[in-house]
């Protein structure tokens, strides 16, 4: 057997050891190689740098476990950034397993890393079912469509919420999305009705599909996958599971570009012998 | 180990970490333990699902509204929902399940008249104008908004088949497959990345997360 008919035949274990080694190796021997931050990812940033102090944030948590490696980083980072230049943060979610998520995000960086209180720097509504129509509900009444936060409590009782009822008292949007309803839907109605600035994360999946609205200016930013959580980890100074996880990340890259070239040569030398023949 | 360990944590965490092993052993072929994390994983999904959206949805808002009828009339109006939700369910049996394609109707009906004007604002109005920039001169903005307008048209081109590809569009449909081309290993390079990016969410999880946490637990 040639070494063409060896490598065609190969068996796609081998492949799938060789992918796992280089994406295990350099999370536990980190390569530090550099990150550098793309324009979308700055441009979040920015905006949030730009609002004044203590603006209030609506922050959407419309992913699920199941993105949790990507989007989950995402939120850390920039609820870091947000409770740093002391803004408030309400957090609503259109995804069931969002409000778990907001939860914990809260309890590790409000309570945890910046002494936040609940109810008075940050608070979180839960789940709100009915997809763009709760969407569409919000931006009216936030007492109408969810008149208890996620521990069932009158969010009237919050200072937060004092002055706060629809997207017209809200200064920013950031959705974090991992399908539907999710960007589009919050872009129909928060730049599309309402003109308020608003700026995303999701996964790299549907970067592509969502970057026209960074490119037409209805989103202000855009992070797409773990990447843009590792370069919004970069900007606030403080690298961490997206960072370390982006060597990883290069390397299997590299690995699965090296095989799809090699594939494609053997596959072209394949195809000529057997044109000869 | 020690005394302040949190037993719900570390059973959590080692049960994450044996299911996340037994759905990684289909990699080396299909097996019991595989099947068993998956139906656990279907399983629970649904009863979770199931129990979530009864509490969080039904129970509240459907339930909770028929229950202030006697007080305000106005609630009467959930019994269309509670109707059109019956309805749905008829899809189970059989002589009556033409009757599920009311409600099926109405969600449809609904969303498209809610979203029609929406997604034409900004899936296509909001896009026209960023898609047509002025080109100013030989500089790398000119040139981008220059090969965004070429992609654009050429695109929808490749798409029009009212005419023949020939000649003029047939040369610009041929443009426009090159466009797409350029679109599809960029979706493609993305969906690579993000499934990396799972595997490296799992893999922290089982280096730092399992093994670690459980190393330093029991300080061996």
């Amino acid at each position: 057997m040639s070494l063409i008919e060896k490598l065609k035949n190969i068996d796609r274990r081998i492949i799938f050891l060789i992918i796992g080694l280089s994406v295990i190796i350099p999370l536990i021997v980190p390569l530090n190689l550099p990150i550098s931050v793309s324009p979308p990812v700055q441009a979040t940033y920015d905006y949030v740098e730009s609002i004044p102090e203590g603006s209030t944030i609506l922050m959407a948590f419309d992913y699920d476990p199941g993105t949790m490696p990507e989007l989950y980083p995402m939120s850390i980072a920039f609820m870091r950034h947000c409770f740093r230049k002391n803004h408030k943060i309400i957090a609503v979610s259109i995804w069931p397993f969002g409000a778990p998520l907001a939860r914990d995000a809260f309890n590790q960086v409000g309570e945890g890393e910046y002494g936040k209180v609940y109810g008075i720097d940050f608070v979180n509504l839960g789940f709100v079912p009915g997809d763009v129509v709760a969407i569409k509900a919000l931006a009216r009444s936030f007492r109408e469509i969810s008149p208890k936060d996620v521990d069932n409590k009158p969010i009237e009782s919050f200072p937060i919420m004092q002055g706060i009822d629809n997207f017209d008292n809200i200064d920013f949007v950031f959705e974090l999305s991992a399908g539907f309803p999710g960007i589009p839907e919050w872009v129909m109605i928060v730049y599309g009705r309402h003109k308020k600035p608003m700026a995303s994360g999701c996964t790299a999946v549907s970067y592509p599909q969502y970057s026209p609205y960074y490119q037409s200016g209805q989103l202000k930013g855009l992070l797409g996958g773990l990447k843009a959580a590792a370069e919004y980890e970069v900007l606030i100074g403080m690298p961490e599971k997206a960072v370390s996880g982006m060597d990883a990340q290069s390397i299997a890259h590299a690995v699965i570009v090296f095989f799809v070239i090699v594939g494609n040569v053997f596959y072209f030398i394949d195809s000529r012998k057997r044109k000869k023949i | 180990m020690t005394g302040s360990v949190d037993i719900t944590q570390f059973f959590g965490v080692w049960v994450s970490a044996i299911l996340t092993l037994c759905i990684f052993s289909f990699l080396y072929k299909d097996n019991p333990l595989y099947k068993f994390a998956e139906h656990l994983f279907v399983g629970i999904s649904a009863g979770y699902w199931f129990c979530f959206y009864f509490h969080n949805h039904i129970k509240p808002k459907l339930f909770g509204s028929l229950a202030k009828i006697p007080e305000d009339a106005y609630y009467i109006v959930y019994i269309i929902p509670l109707g059109l939700g019956i309805m749905m369910l008829l899809r189970l049996v059989p002589k009556l399940s033409w009757m599920s394609r009311w409600p099926i109707s109405f969600i449809v009906g609904t969303f498209a008249g809610l979203n029609l004007i929406n997604y034409l604002q900004s899936n296509v109005l909001d896009q026209i104008k960023p898609t047509i920039s002025p080109v100013t001169g030989f500089n790398v903005d000119s040139i981008s908004n220059l090969i965004l307008a070429i992609g654009v048209l050429t695109g929808i081109i490749y798409f029009f088949f009212s005419a023949e590809h020939k000649g003029t569009i047939g040369i610009a449909a041929k443009i426009g497959i090159w466009f797409l081309m350029v679109a599809f290993g960029a979706s493609f390079g993305y969906t690579v990345m993000a499934r990396i990016s799972l595997l490296i969410g799992r893999m922290q999880f089982l280096i730092f997360d399992w093994i670690l946490y459980s190393k330093n637990l029991l300080s061996f």
